[in-house]
Parts: C-alpha cells; sequence; structure tokens
C-alpha cells in the first residue's frame, strides 16, 4: 500500500479513455463498477469538451456480483456496438474488474463484432495513465496496420514533405495549442502535416501514417511507443526533439532540416522570450533558485528554458514518469542538482520544504505543497485542472509558447522593485513579509497566504526550526534570529540553512549575528 | 399553506406508477460524499483504502482546491497487496501510522472502504478497531464503505453517519433531546437552532458534528428529523439505539420546512398558535424570497436524472411553490421507509424512476425536451451543447438549500441557468 495524498496520474484506464476521446469514430467498454463514470467529468468539465467521450461502461453493483458479470460486459458490448456503431473498439477493465477476472477481452472477440475489437491489457495495480495511453496508442496503430506493405517510395522531386504529428491527446497539458502552433512551424519551413494523431485523427487516418516521411514526437510519453513501432515498420526517421523553449525550437527545426532533408533559415523566426530576458528588468531574476517536477518531457524542457534562457538556477529537478528517469537524471547531472524520480507526493514536498526554493514549477499538486510553503508556484505539466485548459491561445511549443513561458513563469515573483523595497524598508504597514506580492493583488486578508519561512517549515523538517533543534545543532542567539528576520522572505530559508551548515561544521554553539554574516560571505547569495 | 406535508402522510401512494431500469449508471460512487464531509467535520480524516481510481476520483473532484493540509487521502493497493506478498493489515497499520505522524491534529480518522477493498474483502471494522486501540485512544478511528459497488453518491454520507451510530455517547435516561440528522451547511444548521430555541425545543443537536470530538448523545428520549432523504440506514441505526424518528416531508421550500419543523414541535406538544406565531415572519421571508423567481421559475417543464436522491423532494418545491412541471424524476433507489411523506404528493402524471438505464433514458429526455434537466456533470455540457439547458445536481449537496431562509436559493438554483439563456446573446 501506499499512502497517496495526490496522484500524479490516474490508473492506465483514463489514458485508455484519453486515447478513445481524443480520436472520432473509436469507441471505448470498459467493465467497471457503479461510480467509475466519473472519468467522464475529467472530458466535460475540465477539458470542457461539449459531447460524452465515446466510453461505455457495464457499471456492476455488488448485486450483480452474485450473477454473470460476464454476461453483463457482452450485453452492454452488444448493445454499445448497436448503438455507436464505431469503426473500431476498445475493450479495457477498470481496477475492480481486473479483480473479478472476466477476461472481457477474450469474450469480446468471440462475439465476432465486424469491426476491429482491440482488448488492452491495462494491470491497474502497477502501471498509471500515461501508460495506458501509451499502449492503447500503440496497440491502435499496430492493430490497424499489421501486415500493410513496409517499403515506401522515394519521396519525389518537388514534393513537399510529409509529417505525422504523434501523441497529442484529449486531457494533454495544452496540446491543443500545441498542435496548432508546430503545424504553422512546420508549414512555415514547408514541411506538410499528414497526420496527427491521436488528437482529433479517426482510424482511416491512422491507415494514413504510413504515407509520411517522418514522424514528430511530441509527446514521448504517450507517442513514443507508436512511433518506434512506425519507425521499424515503415522506415519513418523520428524527430526527437520536443520543441519547448527557443532553444529546443531551434534544435527541432534543425532535426527536422536533417530528417526531411530541406534547408532552413532559422534566422527567420524569433520568439519575444529571447528579448525580454535580455532586458535589464529581468537582471533581478538571474540566479533565482527554482524547482522543477512534471512529467519528463516538461521537466526536461522546462530545466533548459529555466537555467538557458532565463539565468535562474535550478536546484532541484525531478519526475513522476520514470521511463525517462535516465534522461532527466543526466540533465540534471549537467545543472549540478540531484534528479528525483517519483511519484510520491510526499517526498517531493519534503525535498522541496528541503531545498527552499524561491520559485516552484510544476503540477495542480505542486501548488499545494507551494502555497503551505508560501512559495511563488507555476504549473508547467499535468496533471492540471480546469484553470489550465485556457480559452485563450496558450501553447508551450515552439515560439509563441516560449512568449507564454516567459509570462507565466515571472508572474508569480515578486517584482523587482518591491523586492528591493521590501528588503530596504521592514516596517510597512501595506507592503510588507507576510504580504502576498501586491502585483498580485492579496491586499491585507492574506496574510496567512505567505506565512514567514520560520512558521512555514513544515513538521516533516523539524531540523530546520530553531526551537526544535535536533541535540548538537547550534542554537540562534535571539539578536542572530532578529537579524534573520530581515532577510526577505524568498530567500530567507535558504540562508538560514547556510548559516546553520556553516557553524556545524565549525563546531560553533551559538549562532551569533557574526555567523549569520560570515556564513552570507563563505558562501555568497 | 396549509400543513399539507403532514395531511397527506400516510395516504398509500399505490396509484403512483413506479418504472424500474437496469443498465449503465452515470453517478458518483459513495467516496464522493468525502468532498463536503470533511469540511463539514473539521478535525477529521479520511483515508480511503482502494485504487489509483479512487485516489482519482477524489482529487479530480475536489483538487482544484488548493489544499495547504488535505484532508483526506488514499492507501493505494499494490501489485504485492494483491498477490498476498504483502499482509494488506500489516500494510494498513504502517500507512495509518505515516499519516498520524504527519499529521497530529487528526481527531477521528475514518477508513472508507472502495470497490478494490471490498472485493478481496479486507475487513476493515476490524482494522478501525485495532488502529483505535493501537494509537491509544488519541484518534477515533471509524470504517464504513463508500465503495460504488455499494453505494450512490449521497450514500456514502449515510454509510459514513451509520459507522458513527454506535460510538456517539448514550443520553442521560429521560432527557428528551432532538436530533437534526445530514449534513448542513453552518449557517443552516444555525437558523434552525435559533428557531427550536425559539419554539422551546430542545436541547438540539446535530449529526454529523462540526467536530469530530463532540459527538451527539443518543438514547431513548432522542427524537430525530432527517434533513437529508439519502440517510435511511442512519435512520434505522439510530432507531436502533432507541431513538424515534419523526417522518416528514425534507426542509426545502416553506411547505417542506414547515412541515419538517412542524414535526418536531408536535412531539414537543408545542401549540398551534405558538408555531405558527414563531414561523410567521421566516415564512413571509420565505415568500419575498421565492418570489423573485416565480415568473421565471412558472410553467416550465424539467427532468431530473438520478444523482442525489434529492429529486423527489427537489421536485415536489419546484413544483408546489415555484409552478414548475416535473416530467421524469429518475432517483437511484428508493428507500420508501423515509420517503413516505414524500411519494404521496407525487402527481400521477410525473414520470417516476428508479435505477437507470443512462442511454434510453437520454433517448426519453431528447424527446421530452424539457426546459431544464437535472443533471451530473458528465453530462451537464454535452446536453448543453444540444441546446438543453441543464442544472448540475451536485450544487444541491453543496450549496446552502434547506430551511425557510434559503427557499428563494433554491429555487434562484434553478431560476440561473435559465435567466443565464436569456442574458447571453454571443
Amino acid at each position: 500500500m501506499q499512502l497517496t495524498v495526490w496522484t500524479y496520474e490516474g490508473p492506465p484506464h483514463i489514458g485508455a479513455m484519453r486515447v478513445a476521446a481524443s480520436m472520432e469514430g473509436v469507441h471505448c467498454v470498459l467493465h467497471a463498477p457503479q461510480g467509475d463514470t466519473y472519468a467522464d467529468l475529467l472530458f466535460t468539465m475540465i477539458e470542457r469538451r461539449p459531447s460524452r467521450p465515446p466510453v461505455t461502461y457495464t457499471t456492476f453493483q455488488a448485486r450483480d456480483l452474485g450473477r454473470d458479470t460476464a454476461e453483463l460486459f457482452q450485453s452492454t458490448l452488444h448493445a454499445t456496438y448497436e448503438r455507436f456503431r464505431p469503426r473500431v473498439l476498445l475493450i479495457g477493465e477498470t481496477c475492480t474488474a481486473e479483480l473479478i477476472q472476466d477476461q472481457p477481452g477474450a469474450l469480446a472477440e468471440g462475439m465476432g463484432l465486424p469491426v476491429p475489437v482491440i482488448p488492452l491489457e491495462l494491470s491497474a495495480y502497477s502501471r498509471k495513465e500515461n501508460w495506458g495511453a501509451s499502449e492503447t496508442f500503440y496497440w491502435l496503430v499496430r492493430t490497424l496496420l499489421s501486415g500493410r506493405p513496409t517499403e515506401r517510395a522515394p519521396r519525389p522531386a518537388g514534393q513537399r514533405p510529409r509529417a505525422n504529428l504523434l501523441g497529442p491527446t484529449a486531457l494533454g497539458f495544452r496540446c491543443r495549442d500545441d498542435v496548432v502552433e508546430v503545424t504553422r512551424l512546420l508549414e512555415a519551413v514547408g514541411v506538410e502535416i499528414n497526420v496527427v494523431a491521436p488528437l482529433g485523427a479517426t482510424p482511416e487516418d491512422l491507415l494514413r501514417l504510413p504515407e509520411a516521411d517522418f514522424n514528430v514526437c511530441l509527446y514521448p510519453e504517450v507517442g513514443e511507443l507508436a512511433a518506434e513501432w512506425l519507425g521499424r515498420q515503415f522506415r519513418q526517421p523520428l524527430v526527437r526533439t520536443v520543441p519547448i523553449g527557443v532553444g529546443a525550437t531551434r534544435e527541432f527545426l534543425r532535426e527536422v532540416a536533417r530528417v526531411a532533408d530541406i534547408e532552413i533559415d532559422l534566422g527567420r523566426f524569433e520568439s519575444r522570450l529571447s528579448w525580454y530576458s535580455r532586458s535589464v528588468d529581468s537582471t533581478y531574476l538571474t540566479g533565482k533558485r527554482v524547482f522543477i517536477f512534471a512529467d519528463a518531457t516538461h521537466a526536461l524542457a522546462a530545466a533548459r528554458v529555466a537555467s538557458e534562457e532565463l539565468g535562474l538556477t535550478v536546484v532541484g529537478l525531478g519526475t513522476y514518469s520514470r521511463e525517462f528517469a535516465r534522461d532527466l537524471r543526466e540533465l540534471a547531472a549537467t545543472l549540478g542538482c540531484e534528479a528525483l524520480v517519483t511519484d510520491d507526493y510526499l517526498e517531493v514536498e519534503a525535498r522541496i520544504a528541503e531545498l527552499h526554493p524561491e520559485l516552484v514549477l510544476g503540477t495542480q499538486m505542486e501548488r499545494h505543497t507551494a502555497k503551505r510553503l508560501g512559495i511563488p508556484c507555476a504549473v508547467i505539466s499535468a496533471p492540471v485542472h480546469v484553470q489550465d485548459f485556457p480559452a485563450r491561445y496558450a501553447p508551450q511549443m515552439g515560439f509563441e509558447g516560449a512568449n507564454c513561458l516567459f509570462d507565466t513563469w515571472v508572474h508569480p515573483l515578486m517584482m523587482g522593485l518591491e523586492e528591493h523595497l521590501l528588503t530596504m524598508f521592514r516596517e510597512d504597514f501595506e507592503f510588507h513579509d507576510a504580504a502576498v506580492p501586491s502585483h498580485l493583488g492579496g491586499g491585507d486578508g492574506s496574510k496567512a497566504a505567505r506565512p514567514s519561512a520560520a512558521q512555514s517549515t513544515p513538521e516533516s523538517t523539524p531540523e530546520s526550526t530553531p526551537e526544535q533543534a535536533a541535540p548538537g545543532e547550534p542554537i540562534w542567539s535571539p539578536a542572530a534570529e532578529q537579524e534573520l528576520g530581515k532577510i526577505p522572505f524568498f530567500v530567507r530559508g535558504k540562508a538560514r540553512r547556510n548559516t546553520q551548515r556553516y557553524a556545524r561544521e565549525r563546531g560553533l554553539e551559538t549562532i551569533t549575528v557574526e555567523t549569520l554574516y560570515e556564513a552570507k560571505a563563505h558562501f555568497g547569495r | 399553506m396549509s400543513a399539507a406535508g403532514s395531511s397527506g402522510r400516510g395516504a398509500p401512494p399505490s396509484e403512483l406508477q413506479i418504472c424500474h431500469e437496469q443498465g449503465q449508471r452515470e453517478v458518483f460512487c459513495g467516496l464522493a460524499a468525502i468532498v463536503w464531509l470533511h469540511r463539514k467535520i473539521q478535525d477529521a480524516f479520511f483515508l480511503v483504502v482502494g485504487s489509483r481510481t479512487c485516489a482519482h476520483l477524489l482529487q479530480s473532484a475536489a483538487g482544484v482546491m488548493i489544499f495547504a493540509e488535505p484532508r483526506f487521502a488514499t492507501a493505494v493497493l499494490e501489485d504485492r497487496d494483491l498477490a498476498g506478498m504483502a499482509d494488506c493489515n500489516d500494510e494498513l497499520d504502517r500507512v495509518v501510522g505515516q499519516l498520524l505522524a504527519r499529521r497530529p491534529d487528526i481527531g477521528t480518522l475514518f477508513l472508507v472502504g472502495s470497490c478494490p477493498s471490498e472485493v478481496i474483502k479486507l475487513d476493515l471494522e476490524k482494522a478501525a478497531e485495532r488502529l483505535a486501540q493501537a494509537h491509544g485512544g488519541r484518534v477515533r478511528v471509524i470504517a464504513y464503505s463508500g465503495s460504488g459497488l455499494e453505494t450512490t453518491f449521497t450514500q456514502g454520507e449515510d454509510t459514513c453517519l451509520v459507522a458513527m451510530v454506535p460510538q456517539l455517547p448514550a443520553a442521560p435516561a429521560g432527557e428528551d433531546s432532538l436530533l437534526v440528522v445530514g449534513a448542513l451547511a453552518d449557517t443552516v444548521e444555525d437558523q434552525f437552532r435559533r428557531l427550536f430555541d425559539e419554539l422551546g425545543i430542545g436541547p438540539v443537536h446535530f449529526l454529523p458534528p462540526r467536530r469530530g470530538s463532540a459527538l451527539p448523545p443518543v438514547g431513548a428520549g432522542t427524537r430525530f428529523l432527517l434533513a437529508q432523504p439519502f440517510l435511511g440506514e442512519t435512520a434505522r441505526a439510530l432507531a436502533a439505539r432507541g431513538a424515534t424518528h419523526l417522518p416528514a416531508l425534507y426542509p426545502f421550500g416553506v411547505e417542506g420546512t414547515r412541515a419538517w419543523v412542524l414535526a418536531a414541535a408536535r412531539a414537543w406538544g408545542i401549540a398551534d398558535e405558538r408555531f405558527e406565531a414563531v414561523i410567521a415572519a421566516p415564512v413571509a421571508r420565505a415568500e419575498r424570497g421565492l418570489a423573485h423567481y416565480r415568473e421565471q421559475l412558472a410553467g416550465k417543464r424539467i427532468s431530473f436524472l438520478p444523482d442525489a436522491q434529492l429529486e423527489i423532494p427537489v421536485a415536489r418545491f419546484l413544483q408546489r411553490e415555484c409552478g414548475m412541471q416535473p416530467v421524469e424524476v429518475g432517483v437511484p433507489y428508493l428507500d420508501r421507509s423515509v420517503m413516505a411523506d414524500e411519494l404521496a404528493l407525487v402527481p400521477a402524471d410525473v414520470r417516476l424512476t428508479e435505477g437507470q438505464d443512462l442511454e434510453r433514458q437520454l433517448d426519453r429526455l431528447r424527446a421530452d425536451r424539457p426546459d431544464l434537466t437535472v443533471c451530473g456533470l458528465g453530462l451537464a455540457n454535452p446536453l448543453e451543447a444540444e441546446g438543453l439547458r441543464t442544472k448540475w445536481s451536485i450544487e444541491l449537496v453543496v450549496a446552502p438549500i434547506h430551511g425557510f431562509d434559503q427557499a428563494g436559493d433554491l429555487a434562484e438554483l434553478f431560476a440561473r441557468p435559465l435567466i443565464r439563456q436569456a442574458r447571453l446573446v454571443a
């Protein structure tokens, strides 16, 4: 058993639903107890879709368990086919159905339905949502394209290269606008889009996948398995760079140029991020300490943007996508920080508390932690809630995506002038330590929203509170404690830690005002 | 308006046609009740023992709020638990230990059963006893089921309260008291308390209480009113402890609230004149509050898809006090023992359905094309896109709608989508 306060991913059948709901002409029948239909409202409420997801549930109850739930599954499947007439059927079980072992996939195959029926093995107790989406998409592509001729004629001279965009799904973070942005980008360099899948595709579209000259995998968590199979089967090269951030987008275009054998003039493209980040207003961002936690794709991209394009210092980098742990560890090593690969919310929370970053870039879950610790936070990856399916154009990818990243990440930080004045004058009745940045409109009633560092230290890291100092830990003198209070809240936690470390390493029993400044001189900012 | 509710009670609802349906059900499981129960009982923590699906349901429903200190979590079963490689009871003890160490403020811990924990027959009641002992009286540990196999949406509150009943302290012998059963908004609770005080009814207790450490007493002198229609099992459990149920309409609108308060007044032998005098001002206010919305609602046709079990009393209110015409009223299940007064007021031309076969019900809905459809959030936007106006039913359990002073607010919930439709031109 795992104590799960918040879960980064849903169960794998949600991944299967995301693929089905992304497409047209595909219907998913899930063997599931009453209540599992809650998943519909992820699509109708969080993503605000105007139609029901193409999913039918058997919704068995306790009284059905005494009868024939296998028969219930078959009658549900039959009625579903008759009503919706899908061109492809996906068959799956949710966690409870997996326990009663009705083998719905095998049952469905024996029913002789006149359309492809794809049984899914979803392993609800060991796998999760993205894996479910990836498997579902892979089996869809593989089932529909098995037996197709694998030889392709070379692209005729003068014909524009064609690409498939693989990976975007319903409920994916900003997939809707990323597809638009990447499509524009590729069309601007003379590449045609062959098929976008699964988002918006039909089964017939999937049959056209082999017609593309190469594949672009925008979301490896979902699309890589299928993209690699296509690569093996139809010799389609794969563009692996995910174009999030200015540098990555340029690299993406260079990779496209290589794979498609075309010339691309990178000088044509600009992102405002590059200038905004160089403008003097952004100087105060230099070295701000940021903690990043997300799915692997967005975490890797964010780390690069944060360090290379905004001049922040990445102090922690983590992901819940275990499949991509190696990539993340490598990048963390080059950034000089420790990688965190976990799906345990409490572990992430403890790491953030320990590192005292000035900004957290994370998921909806990190917003909970950031609220508790009083740290500014921006969302960069799923899981997300309704506010991160915005009405406005809000891509993460391409050059416009970079513009969005700049605005979104800088917004929660205290603005430069306010930060300076707060450090100089500490007793203002309106602008003070406990108030949220005034451009966020907190006002006086929001005192609790930004507790001072001492108050905000969670129980999970008792060693950092002076009152509960472990035996052998240096004691803060009242004067030093008072002096510490003069340091702005967003760096105070780090100052406290550094000073304690400095005193400990030198065997000091008491921390004085001098110790504080000696530690400051020793470590620098 | 007279006390129509009481006069109707006992009339056999034999001519009432009830259709029973079976098929796909688009409803929440009982775990969803945690979304409001965790706010009502402030020192309680809800630990679901289930799968990632259960955890995902909870955070999808409540995770839009940002919690500095979450008050619910899931002990997610893993492969090794199912394969018997790990003893589930040991694992549960470990997880609870971890949770209590992190959250010393927890006073009551609910262990909430789910579909997976029920299918593998994990005995949470025994675990609750064991854990209460192990933690030396620091926390009260209570087990109940919120699984979709056993419970539908608000039924999760019923199973939660049922599990609390054995823990309620015994009331002193010979003391009469009124117990109001069902989670109510705090302001509504205060209003009812003032009303009963004025009538001289008391002492008044509420179940669930605002803090798990302040459980209401129960005994032979306890008479209880159900504030919510989905608490049949709780009523039976309270009766088993000697308490007496005061059957009444549910306190929605003027008529319902009046009948509900009257049931207590009769039990306390309050004279009719006194009763009328005390409720006169709130009734007059409620009538004024309702008047704003009657015009928008009168004559409009409304259908209810099964969801929260509030459908019958709310339809009664909308029909009799706002002039709406119910077309189909669907309920997830029908417990006649606590619905008798309400059923007596359901007109014969209303299509009353118990259970659900979703696709067929939607076919009927599309054929009926009512002016307003009350349904869950999985269906609301898709129906809106088909040109049907909807009112999402979950709001009925997370908004203050009981009592005289909320009658106008309750009507407003249904008028709002219609007013909105009239306003939006783009």
